[in-house]
């Protein structure tokens, strides 16, 4: 007699039902989403027919017509349109990979001098991070395109730096490795002497970690690979690479290598901009280490390297490395500045080709789906790493 | 107190100048090098820019376009508008540091010091005057709502409303007086950079709320859909998105439907905000104790009432100074829109270094705005630090 009601009011009638409700507020969603994007879709088809335009990607195939300043891949503008983006792409690349490494090493260098105990150094440090971080990246690029790089004199009153460093209005020209015959051989060594640096490194680590005894990891990964990379230099033929430093002739340099005032400038824009914001990160993550962590280290009679390496970097990396990959998405990201200074990155070339093409949904659509790859590996790439490193501190 | 200070620190205590060199600057011997090193390499840095700033700037290109870097090319006859709008913001800043700051005459001073020095400035009697005004307003303001927290709400809708108010004041109506319309093209500078920031953030917040409930939510339509978007944007750079917004927005409208530069980038930076804003606020929602659910359902709150009255309160709360960071963030971006040809600080400085009697003077120019965007900015952060500890974030 009591179960029926029970059995009754268990199911409420459907209009008050919540996953009745839930599946008819979906659908009634989807339907508005679906609907909005359908009338989006016929209006962009009406305007292109109207401008007589079709759509498609075949106009990748065509000839682009167009120059690339500079570019990675050999380029003439009688490429097709595909191979341009292709060499806007790699610029980009090129950009980022160099900035990211460099913005890491000027990061943690300015993160641990705002730490240290020396007023000045730590006044000037925090100086830098503060103006930095709080004008625009924009306005910085600008100022060291043309205040700074456009404002080096002529090439033939170039400014000499220790070590044939170049500055000129048309560039930076610094020395470079020119390789020669036997190069592979001296590169196959210097890989190949990595490879067993970080086995040995392994190798002596885990018997520190077994023992308690200094195993010296990392003085005998160094030498390890120091070993392989002078041994190969005499086992490979010939010489293997000449340092080619650059030397006026004419009206420019020749020798070395030369980075383009648009690089330049884009390059040492992200690296300052993104340094400060790598500082900050690593000076908190630092600091989160609490005091107790290196007093335990101190009492249990562990050197100062022994504690970087087992107290203090395990814990500050697994701070620091979320918002580091989100440093260096922004870096990858804040490249496409260059379309404003004229380096022919990704943005810088897909503008050109929207420009002399029209194919506006096309073009935008690559791009985001360029930088939407770019976004997911690395963040792919660090969230791996970043579970590695928490195993590490297990 | 003086015998607590001494057990805590021990050595601070009779400290002289001396000691304090010898801890922080020459101790031990490589810090001394490096103190030395750096000051040398500090004397000759800061004495050239000392020189460069006092005799080899040429600073009368910042002098000369002072209106244009403040509002563009926005028409003398009209300026007036723009002080009534700095009026009000002022107004409504006294009256809203005087509820939440309490009772500290410390704004009071500091505005009344600015004011002195601006009396003091040789700037002609039509800047001059509205500025003080905008001083004494500000000060009338904070005196008058000191200490008086019941103004809070009152003032959180007065905010919202001066948006509007400020908004439809520059922009004007109709062809004749009293407000002749002025067509968004001529809207430009610090004004239009300000304006920009403050609209995207503003307009992306319901969206972004929305989203980051969204991307929380149980059902997986809505949750697909809020987690592509924020992904997708969050994965592009601005100037995509702003591009989008420039190129395709028009495609996407029915043809003869024309909308005007300003607001595509509008709404370009607001649909970039507004993923940011949703990650911020799903960060505050994730702070929110499951309890805290539980309860709400317990109490038979339907989904609308537990985040109306439960949920979003403590979560947006906690995220104010995320907002705040992200607002900061914005009003560097707002840079950016100069690629859709909008003349804000940035294209006003591009434009004024074109000007042929100032040719090569980019220094001057560039040093300048950056220095106004560094006073903007850095106000705005070390005020969200105050709040962030005046809200105890962390603490509680």
């Amino acid at each position: 007699m009591a179960t029926v009601p029970v059995a009754e009011h268990a199911r409420p009638p459907f209009w008050r039902d919540e996953r009745v409700l839930a599946v008819i507020a979906q659908i009634a969603f989807l339907v508005v989403v679906v609907l909005v994007f359908t009338y989006l879709y016929n209006n962009v088809q009406e305007g292109l027919r109207a401008r007589g335009l079709a759509g498609g990607y075949d106009f990748l195939r065509e000839r682009a017509g167009f120059d690339i300043g500079e570019s990675l891949i050999d380029y003439t503008s009688n490429d097709t349109y595909g191979r341009a983006f292709v060499a806007g792409l790699l610029n980009t690349l090129k950009v980022s990979v160099v900035g990211i490494l460099f913005a890491t090493v000027l990061g943690i260098l300015s993160g641990i001098a705002r730490l240290s105990p020396n007023w000045l150094l730590r006044t000037i440090v925090g100086a830098y991070i503060e103006i930095i971080r709080n004008t625009p990246l924009l306005v910085q690029l600008f100022f060291w395109y043309t205040a700074v790089m456009l404002k080096f004199p002529r090439v033939r009153q170039a400014i000499q730096l220790p070590g044939s460093v170049y500055l000129s209005n048309r560039g930076v020209a610094i020395p470079w490795l020119v390789p020669q015959e036997g190069f592979s051989v001296w590169v196959g060594f210097v890989v190949l002497g990595l490879i067993v640096a970080l086995v040995a490194y392994r190798y002596r680590a885990r018997y520190e970690e077994r023992t308690g005894q200094s195993g010296y990891p990392i003085i005998t990964a160094l030498v390890t690979w120091l070993a392989f990379v002078v041994i190969g230099w005499f086992v490979a033929p010939g010489t293997p690479a000449v340092l080619s430093r650059p030397a006026l002739k004419g009206l420019n340099f020749t020798g070395g290598t030369r980075m383009t005032p648009e690089f330049a400038a884009l390059f040492l824009g992200l690296v300052v901009y993104t340094g400060a914001f790598i500082a900050e990160i690593v000076r908190g993550g630092i600091l989160a280490i609490s005091k107790g962590q290196r007093e335990a280290a101190k009492a249990l009679g562990l050197s100062d390297v022994q504690m970087m390496r087992y107290i203090i970097l395990p814990q500050a990396l697994r701070i620091i490395i979320p918002p580091l990959t989100s440093q260096y998405l922004n870096l990858t990201k804040n490249s496409s500045l260059a379309v404003f200074i004229g380096y022919p990155d990704l943005f810088f070339v897909a503008g050109t080709i929207l420009n002399q093409t029209g194919r506006s949904l096309e073009v935008i659509s690559l791009v985001m789906l360029a930088y939407l790859t770019f976004s997911l590996t690395t963040s792919l790439f660090m969230n791996w790493y970043n579970r590695r490193v928490r195993l590490v501190e297990r | 107190m003086t015998a607590t200070a001494e057990t805590k620190q021990p050595g601070r205590v009779a400290r002289g100048a001396l000691e304090w060199l010898r801890d922080n600057l020459f101790s031990p011997w490589y810090n001394a090098v490096i103190t030395v090193v750096l000051g040398a390499v500090l004397f000759v840095v800061l004495r050239g820019i000392f020189n460069w700033v006092l005799y080899g700037a040429r600073w009368e290109v910042v002098l000369v376009n002072l209106r244009l870097f403040a509002v563009g090319p926005y028409p003398s006859e009209a300026l007036w508008r723009v002080w009534l709008a700095v009026g009000i913001v002022a107004a409504l800043g006294g009256l809203s540091w005087g509820a939440w700051g309490g009772r500290n005459l410390a704004p009071t001073v500091v505005a009344g010091v600015l004011a002195l020095i601006v009396a003091v400035l040789p700037l002609s009697l039509n800047v001059k005057g509205p500025m003080l005004a905008s001083f004494v307003v500000f000060i009338v303001g904070h005196i008058v709502s000191m200490g008086r927290t019941r103004l809070q709400r009152p003032l959180v809708w007065a905010w919202l409303l001066s948006f509007f108010v400020v908004v439809f004041l520059l922009k004007g109506f109709g062809e004749g007086p009293p407000l002749p319309s002025v067509p968004t093209s001529r809207w430009g500078g610090l004004m239009l950079t300000i304006l920009l920031a403050v609209v995207a953030i503003v307009a992306s917040f319901p969206l972004g709320v929305l989203l980051a409930l969204g991307r929380r939510s149980e059902l997986p339509v809505v949750k697909l859909f809020s987690i592509v978007y924020i992904e997708t944007i969050r994965g592009v750079p601005l100037v995509t998105v702003l591009w989008t917004a420039a190129i395709i927005l028009p495609l996407f409208l029915p043809e003869g439907l024309r909308i005007d530069n300003l607001i595509r980038a509008m709404v370009g930076m607001t649909l970039f905000s507004a993923a940011y804003l949703a990650e911020n606020v799903r960060g505050g929602l994730q702070g929110v104790p499951r309890g805290q659910y539980e309860a709400a359902h317990a109490l038979g709150f339907n989904y609308y009432q537990t985040m109306r009255y439960i949920i979003l309160p403590q979560a947006l709360r906690a995220v104010i100074p995320a907002i705040v960071g992200q607002f900061i963030g914005l009003f560097k971006d707002t840079t950016l829109v100069a690629i859709v040809g909008l003349l804000e600080l940035l294209g006003i400085a591009l434009s004024v270094i074109a000007q042929p009697e100032f040719i090569g003077l980019q220094r001057e120019v560039f040093v300048f705005i950056a220095a106004i965007y560094w006073v903007f900015t850095y106000a705005m952060s070390s005020a969200s630090r105050r709040l962030e500890a005046r809200l105890g974030l962390g603490t509680r």
